[in-house]
């Protein structure tokens, strides 16, 4: 509690919203037969956190995030970011999503614009792209194509896209899921020190127990579907977190046989 | 005796050994160009040693352009050095020119000079170079009509047929109604409409008009439809939370995934629009290359049907590469992920 209130107090503590999910329940129709995904799932996000969604592949986590970003209505519950319900989209909660779907016939500095483009503002702010750009460091690459780019240099123009828009929630479906592991690792790292540096709410969907606890101040760990909320569990040390470090192996531990992996551990 | 003349072939085959690649290389390098001076002379030769056939003003002019080719292209070779650019070019076209140098003579001497393929139907390559030149006028005047028919025909069937299928690929309700009018009415050969458009049209340029823009429009509508419907839902995911409104998904997002589709359609469409074209011209309108060649035909002219047949397919070809250089720089993107 006091870690979290002291990088809110190091960042802008205006810059990221509050997020709340309220008895959210949702169900897929798959040939006229309801399929139950969402069960009951309330979550209480504080501005500037940054919470990690915990669970077994194919639970609903992404769904909840669509739910989150406006992109599909709950069956039941309710969203509000500060106060206020999420009905539709809005470039205040910002979504990267698992692969970068970057658009093939738009440059690198094109693809950053599109926000600004879509609000139409981007006239006034091109300034905005370029700086987008420089922190993910691809300034260089702002004319290329974006089937020249590797796997981590995509799925960074693909934050850039979200960052420039200067979002007040951040919406990550697993974005370093497809990266290998040396990519993986500078990016996690990238990504708490922009989080930092911008104060954003983060919301993270990962399989990946090692992942959130070295990113997140607090994991949220699903069931199985239909997806409830398991475990809510802080994760109280300092930045940069260390790999190693005893106190995360334990909460790993922890974790893992919250989702039912003891034995192996 | 024997020593010395050992000595001297050592002497004189050191050189030899040295000159005779430098041959090789010169005869690969510049053989073929060589070879299309001497295809061209062969014409040049064919066009002035015998006497022609029948009575043709051209032949003397056509040997000398003959020679002048085959000149250009030996001094091209032998200079290539010097040319640069054009140079090259010339060494790459050089098996080209010896092919087609080979025909023109192969046809000369078999039509003009002996007349082995029966001539009223096999005229000579100097016969046509006079439709050339003794008809220019009237070709061009051909030509011009051909091209503002087909030109004004093209652009409005492509234009509706590009927002029609954007419409049906968007909306479900347009969807709903144009669909069935396109299944029943799009597999119909355009030139069905032919009897029909020309005496419900005004004039028969315009019913010409409405039969291009009709077969152009199909395969434009239909490509454009199946375009915008496969765009990936992910794109409109993405562009939705970043703020887009409908507008912005139809232009900056639908329309530009759709384009590789959209020029599909625009390819076919230049293709059944050529054929509907010659018919139009040849049936109703009483102008263009169509007609022409249907006019040439009453006048048993073989000759003036085939320049225009010649001067038809260089357009044709020509708006097929006009389409092509737009769409490499439209679709400047897929360069590296598609194979062309």
């Amino acid at each position: 509690m006091v870690a979290t209130a002291l990088t809110k107090a190091l960042t802008h503590p205006a810059a990221g919203a509050a997020l709340d999910i309220e008895q959210i329940s949702h169900a897929f129709d798959i040939d006229g037969a309801e399929l139950p995904v969402l069960s009951d799932v309330s979550i209480s996000v504080e501005p500037g956190e940054f919470v990690a969604l915990l669970g077994p592949s194919g639970c609903g986590k992404s769904t909840l995030l669509r739910l989150v970003a406006g992109l599909d209505k709950p069956k039941a519950g309710r969203l509000r970011e500060d106060e206020e319900r999420i009905r539709r989209p809005h470039p205040s909660r910002v979504v990267v999503f698992q692969d970068p779907t970057l658009f093939p016939w738009r440059s690198v500095w094109d693809n950053v614009a599109l926000g600004l483009e879509a609000q139409g503002i981007l006239r006034s702010q091109r300034q905005r792209v370029d700086d987008a750009l420089d922190l993910v460091g691809l300034s260089s690459f702002r004319n290329a194509y974006p089937h020249q780019l590797s796997g981590g240099m995509a799925q960074r123009v693909a934050l850039a896209r979200a960052l420039v828009n200067d979002p007040k929630i951040l919406i990550l479906d697993e974005p370093l899921g497809k990266l290998d592991s040396l990519t993986r690792i500078t990016m996690q790292a990238e990504l708490v020190s922009l989080w930092q540096r911008k104060g954003f709410t983060t919301l993270l969907v990962t399989h990946d127990a090692e992942e959130a606890l070295v990113l997140a101040n607090r994991v949220v760990v699903f069931s199985e579907r239909p997806a409830r909320v398991k475990a809510d569990i802080r994760v109280d040390r300092p930045y940069p977190r260390h790999r190693g470090d005893p106190y995360l192996a334990d909460l790993r531990r922890q974790i893992l046989g919250l989702l039912g992996l003891d034995a192996t551990w | 005796m024997s020593t010395y003349s050992l000595s001297d072939g050592l002497a004189s085959g050191a050189p030899r050994t040295s000159r005779a690649p430098l041959l090789a290389t010169w005869i690969r390098e510049s053989g073929v160009g060589v070879l299309a001076s001497i295809a061209w002379i062969a014409f040049g030769l064919s066009c002035l040693w015998w006497e022609d056939v029948g009575d043709w003003s051209r032949t003397h002019s056509l040997g000398i352009a003959a020679f002048i080719i085959a000149a250009i292209a030996l001094f091209g070779t032998v200079g290539a050095d010097y040319l640069g650019s054009a140079g090259q070019a010339l060494h790459k076209r050089a098996p080209w020119l010896v092919a087609l140098g080979a025909f023109l003579t192969v046809w000369e001497v078999a039509t003009a000079k002996f007349a082995w393929l029966p001539l009223p139907f096999f005229p000579p390559p100097q016969s046509i170079i006079e439709v050339y030149t003794d008809d220019l006028p009237k070709l061009l005047d051909s030509v011009f009509a051909s091209v503002k028919l087909q030109l004004g025909g093209y652009l409005i069937g492509a234009t509706i047929g590009f927002l029609t299928g954007v419409s049906i690929g968007w909306s479900r309700a347009v969807g709903y109604w144009v669909h069935p009018v396109l299944r029943f009415i799009g597999p119909l050969p355009a030139t069905a409409w032919l009897p029909i458009a020309f005496f419900t049209f005004p004039s028969s340029w315009s019913a010409s008009t409405f039969l291009i823009a009709l077969a152009t429009g199909f395969p434009v509508t239909v490509l454009t439809w199946s375009g915008v419907a496969s765009v990936s839902n992910a794109y409109y995911d993405v562009a939705r939370t970043l703020g887009a409104k409908p507008s912005f998904l139809v232009l900056k997002v639908a329309i530009p995934a759709a384009l590789p589709h959209v020029f599909v359609g625009l390819f076919m469409g230049l293709g059944s629009s050529f054929a509907v074209l010659v018919v139009a011209e040849m049936i109703g309108v009483k102008a263009g290359l169509g007609w022409y060649l249907q006019w040439a035909q009453g006048w048993a002219a073989y000759a003036n049907m085939y320049a225009a047949l010649i001067v038809m397919s260089l357009l044709c070809s020509g708006a097929i590469t006009l389409l092509f250089s737009i769409r490499d720089r439209l679709l400047v993107w897929q360069k590296g992920t598609v194979k062309w």
